[in-house]
């Protein structure tokens, strides 16, 4: 550890810290424009000056000038503020003083820092540089003359996003911050932009001119958009969802988000259910929470627990489903199942359906194998920690991949795309197979393509036999990873929402093997799959695919609405708080199932929200661990359930069409359509 | 296809070519060029390449120019992303980004040159030339006048630079004498337009004019 002085306060902070590091430590705040902890310094916004005792005598700027032991720092000599009013100055010469109709006003670092090494007045009489506006897509919107040339935007972008498409172009008084050839930024992480950019440069387009951030209410929350698990904030204004921003969670987001997470806000806003609907006579007509009640008492009244079936769809929190699980016991149905994909599943021990590595693991790991699944759209932000990873280990981490060909930011060994090469690599011969065992803490990711398939079972079993013979598992390190893209379904796994000992699953209560199917946000399929005479109750928010075949729709409450727990891949519980009321009639979905119950005689015995987490733990006790994920290694090595010689020769296929467009949110935003039709499946570069 | 490129430059039309491929004199010289670098270190060479696109366009259609679809060709060469060969081929002056004429007039114009009468070397070359501002091509096509800073050659100033070669010690007399001689087809040999050698004093040399060494008393 070196020590150094920072304006007489001693601190100590590990060699090859930065001066602007220490002066954190030592709880001084830094002005800075261009300094960002996450990306490469660039040290050119000059802003970050201090003065070093002993060093050459001229303002240094801190976050480029590394520590050295004995070092005595000034933060707010004369010299210091004088220089960071100077460079302040120099700033502004060029800036446009139109904060009254900039998005960033209010949270712009440079009108912060104004206030502190700003003059009150301009001496600068010239005209001010004009840029024009770049074009970066659906999502991100550019007032390019408001840019300081911090480059924070370019580093972001080649190196956490790993698309090098911006640039600084021109020099001197022309240079220019862009793409140079008119395109939209191919990237699921260029919401990210927005928070980065330290002025109004680069703002969200969606949000533009809706709001002033002092005018938001501002709740924590978790992302449901894929299973990351994301932490989140919601900013809202009386009943609307503004917009979404990350929190911090090195363990799981950092401080990024992906832009599905980001931008499908929009669609919550459309297609919802805000009545409840009973089909009369063939059409569906708006009813009262009782006249719903009524008809669906009157359908279970006589019908047996065997032909009532449930399923939970990929948004759902886990009180909802509990509710529900426990409604079908109280009814006598075991026909409860959570994947409308199929996936199959062992859940006789936790580590055969989590992602055991833990996100933050990667950045442990050594090698990678991935097995049908393209993280880049199922998970951006586990896809931007192995990059960071394979960034970390200079581009020399072996990462293989058995799944569809598709550029993921860093470079892959693509093998024979079927899960035969699974057998391949467990042989002591091969090449690869050998890199792997030589790692010291290798990795395989199974996507839900690889288990969605008709022998998804003896995937996951050959997996995880491939994964035991090349030392992924170990006492201390668990290599073996299940990468899920539905933010439910841990949850629901561990919850054991799926068939009974006797229970169908859910092809099995499709074409009329139930009379009563109850969906509770289940949307991932083709709803003519359908009985033609089952009775469908749908119990979610968004008029997507299963309410079109609904005969009674239950208005539920989206994430954004409702205080949830989620379970993302990892296993870590986590949860969301209510930030908005939902629309019209809709009610939070637990409270929906308890009020039903009682309606029909089998009241569920829990009335407030801890006594359902209550029941959670009871049925499993991992619900009361919240946000922990802690590593573990395995030293059991038996294989879930599955005969890996059963795998078959299709090639694994993608398993979205686009990443923009996976849930009923998403499929309701006009952005993310937006974003669907311009970055279409196979074309990376899309013309203006 | 007129694309805005967006570097601040007048918005003047031209056409971007839509395809570009390195011929076989461009191939020896990149094989050359990229055998300096360590392997990995290949784009290290893309100033290099940026030149070789340059003369190849020269050869090939007269006017010394890097298209966007070349600098494409040079990050696919050099295995680096488009946009870091886009940012330094408009970073360099050297580079230009849009078609020139036939004759590239670079006026110097820093300070030692200025002193020494770059203005009156701009006039001649606007007169001869019919160019107007800076940057512009005459209208026959066959000269684009452009301002450049300190060529490195102030003992000789004003200078005034035609395609690679340095024409020192100009004057507006010997601009018009320069461009005439261009426009006959002619190209007279570069260095100092005084008749002077290298940067030795004009008129001859003013020191070690006798063998007779006198030793310090």
């Amino acid at each position: 550890m070196v020590k150094v002085t920072v304006d007489g306060i001693e601190v100590e902070v590990p060699p090859g810290a930065n001066v602007l590091q220490a002066c954190e430590a030592a709880g001084k705040e830094i002005p800075r424009f261009c300094y960002h902890d996450r990306l490469s310094v660039a040290g050119n916004c000059r802003m970050c000056l201090v003065e070093i005792e002993k060093a050459p005598p001229k303002p240094i700027s801190s976050c480029s000038y590394p520590v050295a032991d004995g070092m005595v720092v000034h933060t707010d000599s004369p010299m210091v503020r004088a220089a960071r009013r100077g460079v302040m100055e120099f700033l502004l010469i060029n800036h446009p003083l139109d904060c009254p109709i900039c998005d960033q006003g209010g949270e712009c670092d440079l009108q912060d820092q104004a206030i502190g090494y700003g003059m009150d007045h301009s001496r600068y009489a010239e005209n001010k540089r004009a840029v024009k506006d770049k074009y970066l897509g659906p999502l991100v919107k550019t007032v390019m003359t408001r840019c300081i040339q911090c480059t924070r935007c370019i580093r972001f972008a080649s190196e956490i996003a790993g698309v090098p498409e911006l640039g600084a172009t021109s020099r001197g008084e022309n240079m220019e911050v862009g793409t140079y050839v008119e395109r939209a930024l191919t990237s699921e992480l260029s919401g990210n932009l927005i928070d980065i950019c330290p002025v109004g440069a680069l703002t969200s387009k969606p949000y533009a001119f809706v709001a002033r951030p002092w005018e938001l209410r501002k709740t924590d929350s978790i992302d449901v958009l894929d299973a990351v698990g994301a932490n989140i904030r919601i900013d809202a204004r009386g009943p609307a969802v503004l917009r979404i921003l990350p929190r911090v969670n090195d363990d799981v987001n950092e401080e990024w988000l992906a832009d599905k997470s980001r931008f499908a806000i929009d669609g919550l806003k459309r297609r919802r259910l805000d009545a409840c609907w009973v089909r009369r006579d063939g059409t569906l007509q708006r009813a009262t929470w009782e006249e719903a009640f009524d008809a669906i008492a009157m359908r279970l009244d006589g019908a047996t627990g065997d032909r009532i079936g449930a399923v939970a769809g990929n948004l759902v929190d886990v009180e909802s489903m509990l509710a529900l699980k426990d409604l079908m016991a109280t009814l006598g149905s075991q026909n409860l199942d959570c994947r409308q994909d199929g996936a199959a599943v062992d859940v006789s021990r936790r580590d055969f359906y989590t992602f055991n590595t833990t996100i933050a693991g990667i950045e442990d790991a050594d090698a990678v194998l991935l097995v049908g699944t393209n993280p880049r759209h199922e998970a951006p932000l586990i896809n931007a920690r192995i990059r960071k990873r394979w960034l970390a280990l200079s581009g020399r981490m072996p990462v293989f991949a058995v799944a569809p060909h598709a550029e993921l930011t860093y470079a892959v060994h693509w093998l024979e795309n079927t899960p035969r090469a699974l057998a391949t690599l467990a042989d002591e011969s091969s090449d690869v197979g050998r890199t792997l065992r030589s790692a010291k803490r290798p990795m395989l990711i199974l996507g839900q393509a690889a288990l969605t398939r008709p022998d998804g079972a003896a995937v996951l079993a050959a997996s995880w036999q491939l994964a035991a013979a090349t030392g992924m598992m170990t006492p201390d390190w668990h290599g073996f990873n299940v990468l899920h893209t539905a933010a439910a379904r841990v949850g629901a796994l561990d919850l054991r929402f799926l068939p009974g000992p006797r229970g169908k699953d859910f092809t099995g209560m499709l074409g009329g093997g139930v009379d009563v199917l109850w969906l509770l946000g289940a949307d991932e399929f083709d709803p003519a799959r359908i009985g033609r005479n089952t009775f469908v109750i749908y119990q979610g928010h968004h008029g997507d695919h299963g309410a079109s075949r609904a005969d009674v729709i239950l208005p539920g409450a989206a994430y954004t609405e409702k205080n949830g727990t989620y379970v993302n891949t990892e296993g870590r519980v986590q949860r969301g708080f209510f930030a908005t009321y939902p629309p019209g009639q809709a009610r939070e979905d637990w409270k929906i199932v308890r009020a039903l119950s009682d309606r029909i005689g089998r009241r569920l015995p829990y009335d407030t929200i801890e006594a359902v987490r209550a029941r959670m733990e009871q049925l499993n006790p991992v619900f009361a661990r919240l946000d922990i994920s802690p590593h573990f290694g395995v030293s059991d090595m038996t294989p879930p359930a599955g005969d890996p010689s059963a795998i078959g020769t299709e090639p694994f296929l993608p398993l979205f069409q686009t990443y923009y467009q996976t849930d009923a949110i998403s499929r309701a935003s006009p952005t993310m359509a937006e974003c669907a039709a311009i970055y279409r499946p196979g074309m990376a570069v899309a013309a203006e | 296809m007129a694309e805005d490129i967006g570097d601040g430059a007048k918005a003047e039309q031209f056409a971007q070519p839509t395809g570009f491929a390195f011929d076989a004199v461009s191939e020896a010289e990149i094989t050359k060029v990229v055998a300096k670098y360590p392997p990995g270190r290949q784009a290290s060479a893309v100033i290099p390449l940026l030149y070789i696109v340059q003369e190849q366009m020269k050869r090939s259609s007269g006017s010394a120019w890097v298209p966007r679809v070349a600098m494409d060709a040079v990050a696919q060469k050099l295995e680096m992303p488009p946009m870091r060969v886009y940012e330094v081929a408009t970073f360099y002056l050297m580079f230009n980004t849009r078609p020139i004429g036939q004759f590239h007039l670079q006026v110097c114009t820093t300070t030692p040159c200025w002193l020494r009468g770059s203005d009156a070397v701009t006039a001649a070359c606007r007169k001869a030339t019919g160019i107007q501002g800076w940057g512009e091509t005459s209208a026959d096509g066959m000269f684009t006048m452009t301002e450049v800073e300190c060529l490195g050659a102030c003992v000789n100033a004003p200078i005034l630079q035609v395609d690679n070669d340095f024409y020192e010690d100009m004057d507006a007399e010997r601009t018009e004498a320069l461009i005439a001689a261009l426009r006959r087809g002619e190209r007279p040999p570069a260095g100092s337009m005084a008749g002077r050698q290298g940067s030795a004093p004009e008129g001859g040399p003013t020191t070690l004019t006798s063998l007779d060494a006198q030793p310090a008393e």
